[in-house]
């Protein structure tokens, strides 16, 4: 009969469905180590492969888990966690960035133990500079420990382009207008923006603050402490819409990669990304030099915008003597020599075996330890993530509409809602 | 001789906790998004303080929720309007007793099989502003300059990247009110159009005076299933466009997931899905209501 | 000499035009997924592939393959338990009529008219209660109950045209009520079954909220969430893409073309028509 048929067909697939879907292995306790990340893919798992290698050298009886959650950029993981955490299942440690997206998230709501002890112990602590520390914590103790660190402020630009119209590289936001204003009349694309995801225009607007207002004061506006309407911010907001008159007509569609491919193709002069630009250009093979070369972006040399991936240790982490291990690993030189060289960022340590480091690192480790170092804005170091969701929507708007006074008063409210110096 | 009350207990006992889950996670959950949308939760953990109707006004005093409504708004207006229009123009077509009206019919039919996320990409390759239909045009040697879902441009009001969702839209669902009004078409007594071909009316009177009121009752019907589809859209938008630059694109059940399930503001997601729910309500009850009062009788 | 009925020659050139509109995204999606990646890359999108090559489905087949297993593990449960109390409802609903059943039948109804996101946050919250959340049983638990609705409306349907009498007889026969349904209902419920498992296939497989807000690790995900998952990574291969649309359209397709006719109709019944 049809309908029996049926049923022994469906009860046949049901039956796996359910069995299969029957949930997470179970873990032996004491002997495991689960790291939660999304580097999922290229230079990234390979790096965290490498650290994960350094740590079962020195710990060869613990089985490393090594739990990743791919798409999305980290939106994904990102659920996964917050569902794990709140559901009393949290893995051992986590991957987040330094800064106000782990401590607004995860510290205020009480779910991290500090691990000043992990430097204090080691005596490590004046081996990260100053700067790192202070953001890495949260009234007096350090909640994650850096495994690497990004530089935000960093322009790239077509060498050979700015050589064919005579330019030098932009120093200043003056002489960018300057040298966009001649590109422009020649018919070049000056700037290349790739915003369908709108944070690379955060990213961008992060810089171009600098270059205004200086370490000390950007830093107030993530503090608090800073008005929008102050006049440095305002010349910022007004140099952002200006520059929105020399950027790619087809921006809304790009994504950052695809602008800082633009430069390297020759279909735009200059780019301002973060520097896993390098490892990108490098990997299609272009020319330093000649496609490509990178400088502070305009007015913010001296100053080194940072952003870092690090782990923590979470409170009732099933396997805590397990996870003080692998923070002490990754803040020690071995760990941070092995990751940082193949995944394209420079350690947050100061002391690094260099040998190891490529062109472009070796010269960002040396502004690492000179400049003003200050957080990333569009990567979760300066504000929260609720804040930066709030400023990404306003951006959005910002970039399209290029009303400085509009954007000015909401992001002065957003401040006085989200700033720590204002709840 | 069986006792029908003793039956229909007997039947009560097997349905009534199936529909009782089921009035649980509709209505229970309805009733409890209300509740977290008048609650202060905006982050990991949650935080019931009662909070009024404050998110409600932050809601509509946003930029981003207005554009929302406008784009709803005009996404229902033209969705529905292509629909029924060119719906009832195919269904006309096939009505005329076209030779191979089978293959016609299953051509314009068969987008509705797909998922939304599959039209949606399909789209964005198609709409392209680089590489789309513009370079398609360009080839032709048309100057193709619209950004299409990129396009930050509006009139009234009306974003026009809209129109790229509407094309998308329009494609998968116009085989639908083809096929209502087909049959709607087929149940005309035949002796209505002999007799007004007989007194000489010409197809054009012979469409507008009495096919198109005749299938009334389906232009309505279409009406109300696609502008629930409408007005809930997410699929599609999030699929082939994204929020769109200055949120061209941008639907409220866009906006309710990004909020929630990225933002972790669940009190805001919780308030669009609630304005959501009503605007849908506007346009299901009366319906419901009209047919459920005809059944009664 | 014939006269030319040049009203039918407008409307087969309309209705050409409009095969021609319906058909030239399907060119795109069929040519570009059978493009090489060298080919892509330089934005030709409207030349027909050059040197024709499976590369596209080979990476989005190897990339999808879990996802569709995933989506197939899914729709199967799904459909047969929508069918099984579907039927169950629909046959309490058409046939026996007690106190406020038509206001219950009508707000079973609402139910599938619902916005999803308005129950989101609670379902989400309950899944993780009961360790369902970012589980595949999550999801089939979720379009079981949701889908209840719809299949209960189209078995009612059904089953109110087919005649008291049989259920008198029935009666009379001294089965009882479920005596009734087992053996003089279900055997005739064969055109409804196959509508409603038409349905709930179609409308399982290509749904994507739930999955999307309910599965987040790339094992668990259907098809649908994979392919969305793939078209949004950084670097666009637009081949592997568009090979992906299409391994993810072909089981409703396929659906679709062989038993368009229970299609249609289900189509027609999910709209109220009262």
């Amino acid at each position: 009969m049809r309908k029996s048929a049926l049923i022994m067909l469906v009860l046949l697939f049901s039956i796996p469905a359910l069995l299969f879907a029957a949930g997470e292995q179970e873990l032996e306790e004491g002997k495991t180590l689960e790291i939660f990340s999304w580097w999922t893919a290229g230079g990234e798992a390979e790096g965290l492969q490498a650290l994960i290698d350094v740590f079962n050298e020195k710990y060869p009886e613990i089985e490393v888990v090594n739990a990743t959650v791919a798409g999305g950029a980290g939106t994904n993981a990102k659920a996964v966690l917050a569902t794990r955490m709140q559901g009393g299942n949290p893995p051992d440690a986590f991957q987040v960035h330094a800064g106000h997206e782990l401590i607004d998230t995860w510290v205020v709501s009480d779910y991290m133990e500090p691990v000043t002890f992990v430097l204090e112990d080691n005596g490590w602590l004046d081996v990260f500079p100053e700067d790192v520390i202070d953001i890495i914590s949260y009234q007096g103790e350090v909640y994650s420990i850096p495994v690497n660190i990004h530089r935000s402020n960093v322009m790239w630009y077509n060498a050979d382009i700015l050589n064919e119209y005579g330019l030098s590289v932009p120093d200043s936001m003056d002489e960018f207008f300057e040298a966009a204003e001649e590109l422009q009349k020649n018919g070049v694309t000056a700037l290349a923006l790739g915003d369908t995801n709108t944070w690379p225009a955060t990213h961008l607007l992060a810089s171009v603050i600098l270059a205004s207002t200086g370490p000390e004061k950007y830093k107030g506006l993530w503090e608090g402490t800073v008005d929008w309407s102050d006049s440095d911010v305002k010349e910022a907001l007004e140099n952002y819409a200006k520059m929105m008159d020399y950027v790619n007509s087809d921006h809304a569609a790009l994504t950052n990669m695809d602008a800082a491919g633009y430069v390297a193709e020759g279909k735009a002069a200059m780019n301002v990304m973060g520097d896993w630009v390098a490892g990108y250009y490098m990997s299609q093979g272009y020319t330093q030099g000649e496609e490509w070369d990178w400088a502070p972006s305009p007015g913010t040399a001296g100053n080194f915008i940072m952003l870092s991936d690090s782990f923590g240790l979470t409170k009732n982490a099933p396997n805590r003597e397990n996870v003080v291990k692998w923070l002490e690993v990754c803040a020690s030189k071995e760990g941070q020599d092995a990751f940082n060289p193949i995944k394209g960022s420079i350690p947050a340590r100061t002391d690094s075996d260099r040998s190891k480091y490529n062109s472009y690192q070796l010269a960002a480790m040396d502004d690492f330890s000179s400049d003003f170092i200050v957080p990333s804005l569009a990567h979760g170091s300066a504000v929260s993530e609720a804040w930066l969701t709030k400023i990404n929507d306003v951006m959005s708007v910002f970039t399209t509409e290029l009303d400085v006074d509009k954007a000015m008063k909401e992001f002065q409210s957003l401040a006085e809602r989200y700033a720590p110096a204002n709840k | 001789m069986y006792s029908p009350k003793k039956e229909i207990q007997k039947g009560l006992i097997v349905v009534l906790p199936m529909i009782a889950v089921l009035f649980i996670f509709v209505y229970g959950f309805i009733f409890w998004s209300l509740r977290v949308s008048f609650s202060a939760w905006d982050g990991i953990l949650p935080n019931m303080k009662f909070m009024g109707l404050s998110n409600y006004k932050t809601l509509f005093a946003s930029q981003r929720f207005q554009t929302d409504l406008f784009n709803t708004f005009y996404f229902t207006l033209f969705f529905m309007g292509t629909c029924i229009i060119g719906g009832f123009i195919l269904s006309y077509l096939l009505f005329s007793k076209l030779k191979g009206e089978a293959v016609f019919r299953t051509i314009y039919l068969f987008p509705l099989s797909l998922s939304f996320v599959v039209t949606g990409v399909l789209w964005r390759w198609v709409l392209s502003p680089e590489v789309g239909v513009n370079a398609l045009f360009r080839m032709m040697g048309f100057p193709a300059e619209f950004g299409w879902f990129t396009s930050t441009e509006s009139i009234a009001e009306f974003n026009l990247a809209v129109i790229s969702l509407i094309i998308a839209a329009s494609w998968q669902y116009l085989g639908y009110t083809m096929a209502m009004f087909l049959a709607g078409l087929r149940s005309i007594p035949d002796q209505i159009i002999e007799s007004a071909k007989i007194d000489g009316a010409g197809e054009f009177r012979i469409i507008w005076n009495i096919l198109i009121p005749m299938v009334k009752p389906i232009t309505f019907s279409a009406m109300i299933v696609l502008g629930h589809i409408s007005l809930k859209i997410f699929d599609l938008a999030y699929a082939m466009t994204g929020k769109g630059p200055a949120f061209v694109t941008d639907f409220p059940g866009l906006f309710m997931f990004e909020t929630t399930f990225r933002g972790n503001n669940y009190a805001e997601g919780a308030a669009i899905s609630i304005v959501m729910l009503l605007l849908v309500a506007l346009v299901i009850i009366p319906y419901l209501y009209s047919i459920f009062r005809g059944e009664e009788v | 000499m014939r006269e030319v009925d040049w009203s039918k020659v407008i409307k087969y050139i309309l209705a050409v035009v409009f095969v021609l509109m319906f058909l030239f995204p399907m060119y795109v999606l069929f040519n570009t997924s059978l493009k090489p990646f060298s080919e892509v890359r330089i934005s030709e999108m409207w030349l027909l592939a050059q040197s024709p090559s499976l590369e596209g489905f080979l990476e989005s087949f190897q990339k999808l393959r879990p996802n569709m297993i995933n989506s197939f593990l899914l729709v199967i449960p799904v459909s047969f338990f929508s069918i099984f109390l579907g039927s169950i409802n629909g046959y309490m609903f058409s046939k026996w009529k007690f106190k406020y059943s038509n206001l219950i039948f009508a707000l079973i109804i609402f139910g599938m008219f619902i916005p999803y996101q308005s129950i989101l946050i609670p379902l989400v919250q309950v899944l993780n209660k009961f360790g369902l959340y970012g589980t595949l049983r999550g999801l089939i638990l979720t379009h079981i109950i949701y889908g209840l609705p719809i299949s209960t409306l189209m078995f009612r349907n059904y089953y109110a045209k087919l005649p008291d009498e049989l259920l008198e007889a029935g009666m009379l026969d001294g089965l009882g009520i479920w005596g009734v349904f087992r053996r003089l209902i279900v055997p005739v419920s064969a055109p409804a079954t196959v509508v409603v498992l038409i349905w709930q296939f179609t409308s399982v497989w290509n749904d994507f909220l739930f999955a999307v807000a309910i599965t987040q690790k790339p094992s668990i995900q259907p098809i649908t969430v994979a392919l969305q998952n793939l078209a949004g990574s950084q670097v666009i291969e637009w081949n592997v893409q568009m090979a992906g649309a299409l391994i993810a359209a072909l089981p409703t397709l396929f659906v679709y073309i062989f038993l368009g006719r229970f299609f249609i109709k289900g189509l027609l019944a999910g709209s109220v028509k009262g």
